[in-house]
């Protein structure tokens, strides 16, 4: 089957949309969690025997004061070890004698602390998808122990790392929080929340304090776990918990109250000092209760007994008498209350399992089955039969026996039923992941391959479908990954993605994946097959001596950009300062251009394109360069009028000082742009532009500019539009001044005292009708040109008033601050295209990559950055009455992604309006959906090696939500392309 | 340095290549002092000024080393004579080409600074920095420029397109300034790194990229040009 390289391009992409959605779905696994809405619903009632049992209120509290001292980083061998025998004499004496029960807590990676705080605090295991889902507010929204202690009324007082409080704003009586920032200060950071202990000890007015101390963390950082600090920091550690438990074993005068101190560890420590990851040494942490309700018998050793961290949100809920939280996936710790009467005892757990079995029905639609439901309900009634025999019966012997014979039962349900939602939540669902990254990876392979098929003359390519899917190799490896599937899938503890999806599903997956090898084989055979060939015709030729200059400076540009900012996605600040990256090799590719124009003006020098073809084509090696010089040397730039060498010193004199001034002139738009919106992390904080447009204080200043900046966009988009779009544009532009005075953001000149604000739906809507009617004319040019043969102008007129449109529902979301934006990117477009492209004879694909770079560079104008909290959601609500989910969703994405879409959009003009020859379009969609999809595959395999960065859920999972949006907007333009290039050949 | 021109070489070569050796070896002497005025610029002046290192006193280094390296091209040029063009010798000619190539240095930093601006340097804060990076620079690219080819801005311009080389003399010249631009290009990548270190001040890590990006240049260039003789053909040769 023979197909344009554009449509196959297309294809491509589409396909490696796919893999990435399949690798975004394993890589963020649908978390558990309560979707309920908090409210004040009742406690689950004890299990009632008819009317007999009216215990339907929440069992008290067991403890009436709670002291959380959280180490960060107190690993288990630190407090049960060699070394907590060492250098923490009273806590060993309690763990081995004292009134005290001690476990090893098992942390879920990413072992991290604002995850595990949460984790331990929720009883939930905290996803990336609740960050997302909570965007821009890191409070902590999931229900937790202490939102539910603050309802009762407890006072808490906090004192330690600052994120704490972030995550809890105002739910501490009083606070004191210390930053984590400085790494190398492991002192001063504990004495700060060692400082108040005395004062607040002796006070009476809390019921829950938590200690948070950073340094033991601090000195892993520095000189890791063997370090001398450590025992130091041990031996503070433990006087401090002397303090803390002699003055609560001083206050305690209630004996049937006690208070619990509860020591514990957010994360352990790796032999190397950091965290993150998730070896044994970061997973095991430990956890010492200690309160004078664990009384033990002399004799009676206890070995500490492994938990989930998880386990302490519902054992502290329990202790405070409080209740569960929903999304809590942890269960009772039992020994704490063993000491209880066998009713309370089955109550608590009745609680426990009650509230997990909620949770399961939640989140799995097949609860039924799940043997932990089902021991649940065999549990509860037996639980009932037991009250009624307790309430009837006072045979106290059998009542025991049979009372522990429902205890066992539920322990048994709570164990299948965590174990059957943890194995839910915060695992890597690596089967998907790794069909995604080879569906991603094949498409690539097979776009690389075809490179210089697709970039000849002709930009068409063969696709040989039927070849393959007729092969004994393709049903081979059919075979095999249905064996693969059927292993992965009915292994013991899986819990895919893809193997709960339909068998047809999955099927078509592995079809595709097996046909897409077989493509790649055959395009691999091709290339080798035609190189050979290539390497005879050279011999025979002598390749001209030409071949050092094969390579124009640009291309090299391109080809070391590309590979550098692949690379730079690797390092977590590279990331998050992205867009220096792009800034520094636009600049860069300004000043090249500077260069190349310079030398052709003053020189004339003969490196013009006619005489040199270049490849255009970066990625590949020689012999595919080479390979496609010969397969169509013609094809490779616009193949215009051909024009001497000296064209450009005979250009006009004004013209030519545009054409010199030019490069300037972006550069130093692209200057006063970085200076509008400071993004990223590092210098985020300094002053920009875009704050000092925004405050208040300068509104008038802002209303002016946005007064300009949609005459300037009117100027700059009316020339090449027909008459009623024109119209409607002007009217468009003067909907959007209104809309955003209406909303409160600029001011009319006589109206200066801004009192009624309203959503503006009205002009929001009136600019909208008159967006749509804009693109609806370009579409009807689009027909017309179609139908009426060779109309070109028409084809033109109609493509810029799809991109005017464009630039118009753009102006209208954007903020008025990054108006500017918009203004800039028009006038670069116009100034590259008029001055730069057109005399210099660019071939196509340096043009697609130019523009490509200018998308991203303009993606970071507009003041986005690599972190979720930049996404401007209030864009999704222009001109909406409520929330509704797809409108505004597209409109955000349109907002955030307005730069590269626009420059996209530029392209096609560009090319339509230049090119006479039929394939440019085809080739520019090629080199398009290449240079967006090699990041994406890249980046793939990096954040899959990466899983266990300690950044990962900060750094590198959003920006892998934006590669994953990003390589979708490419599929709609490389469509779109295709669309426009069809109507191209028809016509 | 083990330079790998030894005597069996001089016997084989022809006559036109025991011109090119003899100039290839001035060039390799001329690199050297070079690459030891900056040494020098490095370890001397810990001998008279108090508390110099060349990251606490940053701006003092610059200095020294932008003074010494003009210096030693200065002499060198002198010294060598490396094109034998200038048919006029007056004096009053003398002094306007020195005048020009002053103001050629001057428009150089100036032409520096804006383009470093333009990168993103800050506007007005550091501004001194931003200065004395592109003295530097310009001492490392337009110096060297201004002895060989004297204040032509298309002879310049020549040199660094392609093919248009002329000599020896221009092909190092061409190595070492493109190296020095790569090299402060390559400065400048690790400043978002977020590893706190005093290097990745600004200015710091691309005055050190451009000075590396030279010495490198200074030691590739005689050894390229050395294995690449047999292909090198110049115009006036």
């Amino acid at each position: 089957m023979r197909l344009g390289s554009g449509t196959f391009a297309a294809g491509c992409v589409v396909i490696e949309v796919l893999g990435v959605a399949l690798f975004l779905r394993g890589f963020f696994p649908a978390p558990v969690f309560s979707g309920a809405e908090r409210q004040a619903e009742s406690p689950a009632p004890e299990p009632s025997a008819g009317a007999s049992s009216n215990w339907t209120e929440l069992p008290p509290p067991l403890f009436s004061k709670v002291v959380i001292l959280l180490i960060d980083a107190l690993r288990d061998d630190f407090v049960f070890g060699s070394k907590g025998v060492k250098f923490m004499p009273y806590t060993t004496y309690l763990v081995e004698k004292g009134s005290s029960l001690s476990f090893v807590a098992e942390a879920k990676p990413p072992t991290v602390t604002m995850p595990r705080i949460k984790a331990l605090l929720t009883g939930s295991l905290p996803g990336f998808i609740d960050v997302v889902r909570n965007l821009n507010s890191p409070t902590l929204m999931e229900d937790n122990v202490i939102t539910r202690a603050k309802a009762a009324g407890k006072r808490i007082i906090f004192y330690g790392d600052e994120t704490w409080v972030k995550l809890f704003p105002k739910h501490f009586v009083e606070y004191d929080g210390t930053t984590s920032f400085f790494v190398s200060d492991y002192t001063e950071v504990d004495n700060n929340v060692t400082r108040h202990l005395d004062k607040v000890l002796k006070r009476q007015d809390w019921d829950m304090l938590i200690l948070h101390y950073l340094g033991l963390d601090h000195i892993g950082h520095i000189s890791g776990p063997s370090s001398p600090l450590v025992g130091h920091k041990l031996s503070e550690m433990d006087s401090i918990l002397m303090k803390i438990h002699t003055a609560l074993l001083a206050e305690e005068r209630d004996p049937l109250l006690p208070s619990l101190l509860v020591l514990c560890g957010d994360h352990g420590m790796s032999e190397a000092g950091g965290h993150g990851a998730s070896s044994m040494e970061e997973v095991n942490t430990a956890l010492v209760l200690v309160s004078s309700a664990f009384e033990r018998k002399p004799g009676d050793v206890r070995h500490p007994t492994r938990v989930q961290q998880t386990d302490l949100a519902a054992t502290l809920s329990i202790g405070l008498g409080l209740p569960i939280p929903k999304s809590n996936t942890g269960g009772l710790m039992f020994p704490v209350v063993e000491g209880r009467p066998m009713r309370e005892q089955l109550r608590f757990l009745h609680l426990n399992t009650v509230q997990l079995s909620k949770l399961l029905q939640e989140n799995v639609p097949s609860y039924n089955k799940e043997p932990g439901f089902e021991q649940f309900k065999v549990s509860e009634r037996s639980h009932r039969n037991w009250i009624r025999l307790y309430l009837e019966e006072n045979n106290s012997e059998v009542v025991f026996n049979l009372g522990a014979k429902v205890r066992r039962q539920y322990l048994d349900a709570l164990r299948t039923l965590k174990l059957s939602l943890s194995r839910r939540a915060a695992q890597y669902d690596v089967y998907s992941m790794a069909v995604g990254t080879v569906l991603v990876l094949e498409a690539l392979v097979l776009l690389l391959l075809s490179v210089p098929q697709a970039l000849s003359s002709r930009a068409e390519l063969d696709v040989p479908l039927l070849s393959p899917v007729c092969s004994l190799l393709f049903y081979l490896l059919l075979l095999a990954l249905a064996a693969l599937h059927v292993v992965v899938c009915t292994a013991a503890d899986s819990s895919c993605y893809l193997c709960s999806l339909p068998w047809l599903a999955a099927g078509g997956v592995m079809t595709l994946i097996a046909a897409l090898l077989c493509a790649g084989m055959s395009a691999l055979t091709r290339v080798f097959a035609g190189g050979k060939c290539l390497s005879q015709v050279e011999l025979a030729f002598q390749n001209p001596p030409q071949s050092t200059s094969r390579w124009s400076e640009l291309d090299l540009l391109s080809f070391l950009g590309t590979v550098g900012h692949v690379l730079s996605l690797g390092a977590s600040s590279f990331i998050e300062e992205e867009h220096q990256t792009w800034y520094f090799l636009v600049n860069t590719l300004c000043l090249a251009l500077c260069h190349q124009i310079y030398r052709k003006c003053l020189l004339g020098d003969d490196c013009a394109p006619q005489h040199c073809p270049h490849t255009g084509e970066e990625f590949d090696g020689v012999a595919v360069a080479l390979q496609g010089k010969r397969a169509g040397p013609e094809g490779w730039e616009l193949s215009r009028a051909p024009a001497d060498p000296s064209s450009l010193e005979a250009l006009r004199g004004s013209e030519r000082w545009m054409v010199l001034a030019s490069p300037w002139l972006v550069l130093a738009c692209c200057r006063l742009l970085r200076s509008l919106n400071q993004t990223g992390v590092q210098w985020a904080h300094r002053p920009d532009l875009g704050h000092w447009l925004t405050s208040s204080d300068h509104k008038a200043e802002l209303s002016v500019l946005a007064a300009l900046s949609l005459t300037m966009i009117f100027v700059l988009v009316q020339k090449r539009c027909s008459l009623t779009s024109k119209v409607a544009m002007a009217f468009g532009l003067l909907g959007i001044y209104c809309y955003r005075a209406a909303i409160g953001n600029v001011l009319f000149p006589w109206q200066q005292d801004n009192k009624d604000i309203s959503k503006g739906i009205t002009e929001a809507r009136f600019v909208y009708v008159f967006v749509l009617g804009i693109l609806f004319t370009g579409a009807k040019d689009l027909l017309k040109s179609q139908i009426i043969a060779a109309d070109f102008t028409a084809r033109t007129v109609g493509l810029w008033e799809i991109h005017s449109g464009l630039v118009l529902l753009a102006t209208l979301l954007l903020r008025p601050h990054n108006l500017p934006v918009l203004v800039l990117s028009l006038a670069i477009q116009t100034i590259m295209a008029q001055f730069i492209w057109r005399p210099l004879r660019h071939d196509v694909a340096e043009v697609t990559v130019m523009h490509y770079w200018f998308g991203q560079a303009f993606f970071y104008f507009q003041g986005n950055s690599n972190s979720i909290a930049t996404v401007d959601i209030s864009a999704g609500f222009v001109g909406l009455d409520a929330y509704m989910e797809i409108p505004a969703m597209f409109l955000t994405a349109f907002a955030t992604y307005s730069g590269p879409v626009l420059w996209a959009s530029h392209l096609v003009n560009f090319l339509t309006s230049e090119a006479s020859s039929g394939s440019a379009l085809s080739h520019a969609c090629f080199c398009y959906a290449l240079i967006c999809s090699i990041p994406v595959s890249v980046y793939i395999i990096l954040v899959t090696s990466l899983r266990y960065h300690l950044f990962i859920w900060s750094v590198f999972s959003p920006k892998l939500l934006y590669e994953g949006m990003h390589l979708l907007i490419t599929a709609a333009v490389c469509i779109f392309f295709t669309a426009m290039d069809q109507t191209n050949t028809k016509s | 340095m083990d330079w790998p021109l030894s005597d069996t070489s001089f016997c084989i070569a022809t006559q036109e290549n025991t011109m090119k050796d003899t100039d290839i070896k001035k060039l390799l002497y001329t690199h050297l002092l070079c690459i030891f005025s900056i040494i020098l610029s490095i370890f001397i002046p810990s001998f008279f000024l108090e508390n110099f290192s060349i990251l606490e006193t940053h701006l003092t280094w610059l200095c020294i080393c932008s003074v010494s390296v003009t210096a030693v091209n200065l002499v060198l040029y002198l010294v060598v004579k490396p094109n034998v063009s200038s048919k006029r010798s007056s004096l009053s000619y003398k002094v306007t080409r020195f005048l020009k190539c002053c103001i050629y240095f001057l428009t150089s930093c100036f032409f520096f600074h804006v383009i470093f601006v333009l990168y993103g340097a800050p506007l007005i804060e550091l501004a001194l920095e931003t200065f004395s990076l592109a003295v530097i620079l310009s001492t490392f690219t337009t110096i060297p420029c201004l002895c060989l080819l004297g204040p032509n801005f298309k002879a310049w311009l020549r040199i660094f397109s392609r093919n248009g080389v002329t000599s020896i003399w221009e092909n190092s010249l061409q190595i070492t300034t493109i190296s020095s631009f790569v090299g402060i290009w390559l400065g400048a990548f690790p400043i978002p790194l977020d590893w706190g270190r005093p290097w990745q001040e600004w200015p710091i890590s691309c005055t050190l990229g451009a000075t590396f990006g030279y010495v490198a240049g200074l030691v590739i260039s005689p050894l390229w040009i050395y294995w690449n003789r047999k292909k090198l053909t110049y115009k006036n040769n």
